[in-house]
């Protein structure tokens, strides 16, 4: 068996995420190769080829991968991937957009979003928002799977020793082209990899307020998320989500400031270790999730809370 | 252009739904049913570029049991023109619905397929990439703005780390991301006209597509249940509960 994950990158940086989509790979078990399609992605593939565990990367450098564009990249990972038995990508993003294309150019069903390996066909995903898991076998020739960041420990990123290999296939289908992007600039933490995360809802009121968790998260080193409540009242913008549709997240404490707790938004935080909630309504939701839940207006309990730290 | 909207009945996003005792799925007796929510942006994308003349026809379809025609009902009385019901009883997965949609693509030549990014019940988020890939088509997911300008059409994507825009030619694949629009309500009155526009009944075999799969479900079951709690009375009883007895912080 031989798995092939594919690198999540931006030309210059590999992505935490790989580092749990290889360790879901060490549990399947057999030889991991990464692929890494990019434009002037050398050093991500250098940095790659030290993480532990995996055997070979394979380097496609070529314009027609530079912004990751499904239409020429799953073309690729569907040439490249018919000798192997596993295809994984983290499901962020870019690996929710490509793999499925990759799929069904394989001809095969794809298992999204795993949260746990129980054997080398056979896997956990949660469906229905959370609300219950789903343990499925595939019987196909190449599994094609993407893998939840929070559900895998990452695997290290120094240590291993591969060789990198250089891909010459280039596929541009010439259907779509990259425009351009608008990026949100952040010194906090990055929201799926902090070890605490700090989130606002409609309680919060309004944008300026978010001040007051900036606050706490700074003190705390600490990622700031939002409710979709939060983000649609224009409070903050929509790559803060956490929840079903959003980001998921499993930090070891997530503290909920203002935030009702609706099935959607639970998707996305239930499995922080530890879950404060903040809420001036003793009867919200997220009470029942919490394992520490203070009733209190957040407009004092948090500047409180942040000096007490 | 005519554009194609795909649909799907699920349950309602406000049920709480309960794993069944004998592990084999989710209890759907007696829940209620909607449109997905994506679905729902969906069709009112559609409608959207009806009304600004951009669209001339929408074809809503939706594939399973027989009692989706409530949702593709619903669908017309929003605006859509006529609907497609492919029925089949049994579940299907993605690639399945994938490949029932190209057949429905071939047949009907839309320039623009909408769909949602992934239905709140199975949350694959799947079938509109794969049909991207069945039909060969571009495809433009976690739409937050679309834009169809003469042979192509800009759509701007939610990312992780931001939003990313894209051009495609037509025709092409598009999937919808929760800030794309604000879905109307049917009116009463549109929901009576609705009952008279024409609904297509079609079948998997008519289509010509097998719906086997290379998944199983084995087993379901309720997620590990978090132990109850505590109130705390004070901030500084969190802060010493948060050092002492949880020592995260």
């Amino acid at each position: 068996m031989t798995i092939l994950v594919i690198a999540e990158h931006d030309n210059k940086v590999l992505a935490p995420a790989t580092l749990n989509t290889v360790a879901a790979a060490a549990k399947i078990g057999g030889d991991i190769h990464v692929l890494v399609a990019g434009l002037g992605a050398g050093a991500v593939a250098e940095a790659v080829a030290k993480v532990a565990g995996v055997s070979k990367v394979l380097l496609a450098d070529n314009a027609a991968y530079a912004h990751q564009l499904p239409e020429n990249v799953a073309p690729l990972i569907a040439e490249l991937g018919a000798g192997y038995s596993h295809i994984l990508a983290a499901a962020t993003s870019n690996g929710k957009n490509i793999l499925p294309r990759v799929a069904a150019q394989l001809d095969v069903d794809q298992i999204s979003e795993i949260v746990s390996v129980e054997s080398a066909d056979t896997f956990k995903r949660p469906i229905y928002a959370g609300n219950a898991i789903a343990t499925v076998q595939s019987t196909a020739t190449i599994k094609v799977i993407t893998v939840r960041a929070t559900g895998f420990d990452p695997v290290a990123a120094e240590g291993g020793s591969a060789a990198v290999e250089a891909v010459s296939a280039a596929h541009d289908t010439g259907t779509s082209s990259f425009v351009g992007e608008e990026l949100a600039k952040s010194d906090r933490p990055e929201l799926t990899a902090a070890k605490i995360v700090v989130s606002g809802g409609r309680g919060i009121q309004n944008g300026d307020n978010f001040k007051h968790l900036y606050a706490l998260a700074d003190k705390l080193g600490a990622a700031v998320g939002a409710s979709r409540a939060a983000v649609d009242a224009g409070f903050v913008p929509n790559d803060m989500q956490v929840g079903q549709t959003g980001k998921i997240v499993a930090p070891q404490l997530y503290i909920a400031v203002g935030i009702s707790g609706a099935i959607q938004h639970l998707a996305g935080m239930k499995d922080s270790k530890v879950i404060v909630a903040i809420n001036k309504d003793e009867e919200a939701p997220i009470f029942q999730v919490a394992d520490y839940g203070l009733v209190a207006d957040l407009f004092e309990a948090v500047p409180s809370l942040t000096s007490h730290l | 252009m005519k554009v194609l909207v795909a649909i799907k009945r699920m349950v309602d996003y406000n049920v709480k739904v309960r794993v069944k005792a004998d592990n084999s799925g989710v209890d759907l007796a007696n829940v209620k049913m909607s449109m997905n929510p994506f679905c729902e942006i969906a069709v009112e994308e559609a409608v959207r570029l009806k009304e600004k003349g951009v669209a001339t026809e929408i074809v809503v379809v939706s594939i399973g049991p027989s009692t989706a025609q409530e949702q593709l009902r619903t669908a017309l009385a929003l605006g859509a023109d006529r609907a497609v019901l492919v029925e089949s009883a049994e579940e299907l997965t993605s690639l399945a619905v994938a490949k029932l949609l190209k057949a429905v693509v071939d047949k009907e030549q839309p320039q623009l397929v909408i769909l949602g990014k992934q239905a709140i019940d199975s949350d694959n988020n799947q079938t509109g990439q794969m049909l991207a890939a069945l039909t060969g088509y571009g495809q433009g997911t976690f739409a937050s703005k679309v834009e169809v300008s003469g042979d192509s059409v800009a759509v701007t994507r939610e990312i992780d780390g931001g939003a990313q825009t894209v051009s495609l030619k037509l025709p092409a694949i598009v999937t919808t991301d929760l800030r794309l629009n604000e879905p109307r309500y049917a009116s009463l009155p549109n929901i009576m006209k609705a009952k008279k526009k024409p609904l297509e009944v079609l079948t998997p075999d008519a289509l010509g597509v097998s719906t086997a799969s290379t998944n199983k479900t084995v087993k379901v079951e309720a997620p590990a249940a978090r132990s109850a709690g505590i109130k705390v009375k004070s901030v500084a009883e969190l802060v010493e509960k948060l050092k002492n007895e949880a020592k995260v912080i």
